[in-house]
């Protein structure tokens, strides 16, 4: 194992969440759930950070800093969505200015729901984002890492829904398919 | 006179856990002016009440802001019953205020932490977050959420707390007092801390009232302003009440405030837990806002009055319904006592307004 697992910084932005993610994601840096103990060290720098912890919906304002932010990020870095929000857009999902969960705008790696999702959960989806990060290390030392690209040109998505374009987050198409399965 | 340069500040910011944008135009070191960008977490959720009804809304209020997630179900539920004339019990009265005021004693540790985060204490932050989970795990006793309650809604509250869970909360709230008393001491004696507080973004009284600042940050400077002080709800069952002022007007006074009136909110939840009346929690809500009805509520947020407007139509879903939240009240405050700081206090600056960009852009 490298170092990058060993010790994983994250890095982490509020798309448009409600506060309820955010602080449950500082919450589990503090002594009470202490991602430290892993190893996890919470910097503001994205050329420091492995680990990116996005947590609302993606709106039109803030899409390019997320998508600035993945871009500043060295591979191999993994994506976690934290909170519905950012998995799919949530509760806010029709709201006129919500585009969606962040896979609107970068590739994500591990979704996470929950409203608000509970430290536990992002402790678990932390340590599954490892088990990522550790694939793509490898692929990238065999030289075998594509890196995706940024869903931007996401036309093909978009879709027109009563005036406004709706880009659909691919987690909740899997949701909806697993209800119909189940129906 | 040195040269002007502008310096971008955010949206992303190791010291802003939410995303705010401010344009600083610096002389040297010294901020000549700052010019807030916002919309980075802009929703648009008031829209939303076209398509919930008016009963599903309080859950996506709830959801305007995560930190004071509980008073914003409240301020909700309170105009809507008032919109529809709803008498709401006692009990459920009392259930609110203690839910409440325990969110406020929640959000005034998480910015304890956050402003000891901003000026280098990582340690400091570290207790006040500890603290704060004693009360998130009150939350979690009775209501099963940490920091989205759903506690509240309109008619009443989802579920009552038995008087001797009642009794046993106020209890570990006073243990938690003992080590938060310790805690204050750091933050209002230590040297090191007052260094970086004291002066710094100064607000005087007649300026807090020119630019309508709100909550703690108005109380700092002196003004009493506190809507709780008017007794709505189950405010109006309190003997006396009187709010922390505090005449600094600096980052100091206004850590004082916040500082102090976690004990008074635990005052108040002892007093209400002593004499809450037995009776039913909730009650039955039917029918629908009446065609051009409207109706004003406020509340006092952890962070200052909050206004909500609610307007029915005669369906299920409201016409219209809009808040009037604290940080939008003192933004332009803010933006003031930016001037003429240096680039270094300005973390600080932003910090001791308590600023909630959620709730401020909705
Ligand atoms: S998932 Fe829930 S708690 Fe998290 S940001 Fe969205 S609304 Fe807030």
């Amino acid at each position: 194992m490298s170092s990058t697992i060993k010790s994983p910084w994250l890095i982490h932005y509020d798309a448009s969440s409600c506060n309820g993610c955010d602080i449950e994601v500082l919450a589990c840096l503090t002594p009470m759930y202490d991602l430290e103990r892993f190893g996890i060290i919470n910097t503001g720098n994205p050329k420091h950070a492995d680990v990116f912890l996005v947590t609302g919906s993606v709106n039109e304002r803030n899409i390019k800093v997320v998508q600035q932010i993945y871009n500043q990020m060295l591979e191999p870095k993994v994506v976690i969505a934290c909170g519905i929000c950012a998995c799919t857009g949530g509760i806010f999902k029709e709201c006129y200015n919500t585009l969606g969960g962040a896979d609107v705008a970068i590739p994500v790696d591990v979704y996470a729901p929950g409203c608000a999702i509970r430290p536990e959960g992002i402790i678990d989806a932390v340590v599954m984002g490892l088990g990522v990060l550790e694939e793509k290390r490898k692929a990238l030392a065999a030289g075998e890492l594509v890196s995706d690209p940024l869903p931007d040109d996401l036309s093909a998505a978009k879709k027109s829904v009563g005036g406004k374009t709706v880009r659909e987050s691919s987690f909740f198409e899997t949701l909806q398919k697993e209800d119909s399965d189940a129906a | 006179m040195g040269e002007r340069t502008v310096i971008p500040f955010g949206p992303h910011h190791p010291v802003l856990p939410e995303p705010l944008h401010f344009d600083l135009v610096l002389e040297d070191e010294v901020v000549v002016e700052a010019i807030p960008q916002l919309g980075f977490v802009h929703r648009g959720l008031e829209k939303l009440v076209a398509k919930k009804d008016y009963m599903q809304f309080v859950l996506v209020c709830e959801r305007i802001c995560g930190i004071c997630a509980f008073g914003h179900s409240l301020g909700y539920s309170e105009t809507i019953e008032a919109l529809m004339k709803i008498e709401v019990p006692i009990r459920a009265q009392y259930l609110r205020v203690i839910w409440h005021e325990l969110s406020r004693v929640h959000s005034h540790l998480l910015w304890l932490g956050l402003l000891a985060d901003a000026f280098g204490f990582e340690n400091l932050f570290m207790q006040c977050w500890r603290l704060r989970e004693e009360v998130l795990d009150i939350f979690e006793e009775t209501t099963g959420g940490r920091v989205i309650l759903t506690a509240c809604n309109v008619g009443g509250v989802e579920q009552d707390i038995e008087d001797s869970e009642l009794k046993a909360i106020v209890q570990r709230l006073e243990k938690m007092a003992v080590e938060y008393k310790g805690l204050l001491k750091v933050f209002l004696k230590d040297r090191s801390v007052k260094n970086r507080l004291v002066g710094v973004g100064y607000l005087s009284k007649e300026d807090a009232a020119k630019f309508s600042t709100v909550g703690p940050f108005a109380r700092a400077s002196g003004l009493q302003e506190d809507l709780r002080m008017l007794g709505f709800g189950g405010y109006g069952e309190l003997k006396d009440f009187q709010p922390v002022t505090s005449d600094g007007g600096d980052g100091y006074a206004r850590s004082e405030v916040r500082a102090l009136e976690v004990f008074q909110s635990i005052d108040i939840i002892r007093e209400l837990v002593a004499k809450i009346p037995e009776g039913p929690y909730t009650q039955k809500v039917k029918g629908s806002p009446e065609a051009g009805s409207y109706a004003v509520g406020h509340l006092e947020q952890p962070r200052g009055e909050c206004f909500y407007l609610a307007k029915g139509n005669g369906t299920k879903f409201l016409e219209r319904f809009r808040i009037r939240t604290p940080t939008s009240q003192n933004v332009a405050g803010m933006a003031h006592i930016m001037q003429g700081c240096d680039l270094a206090d300005v973390p600080i600056n932003i910090l001791t307004i308590d600023p909630c960009i959620s709730c401020t852009e909705r």
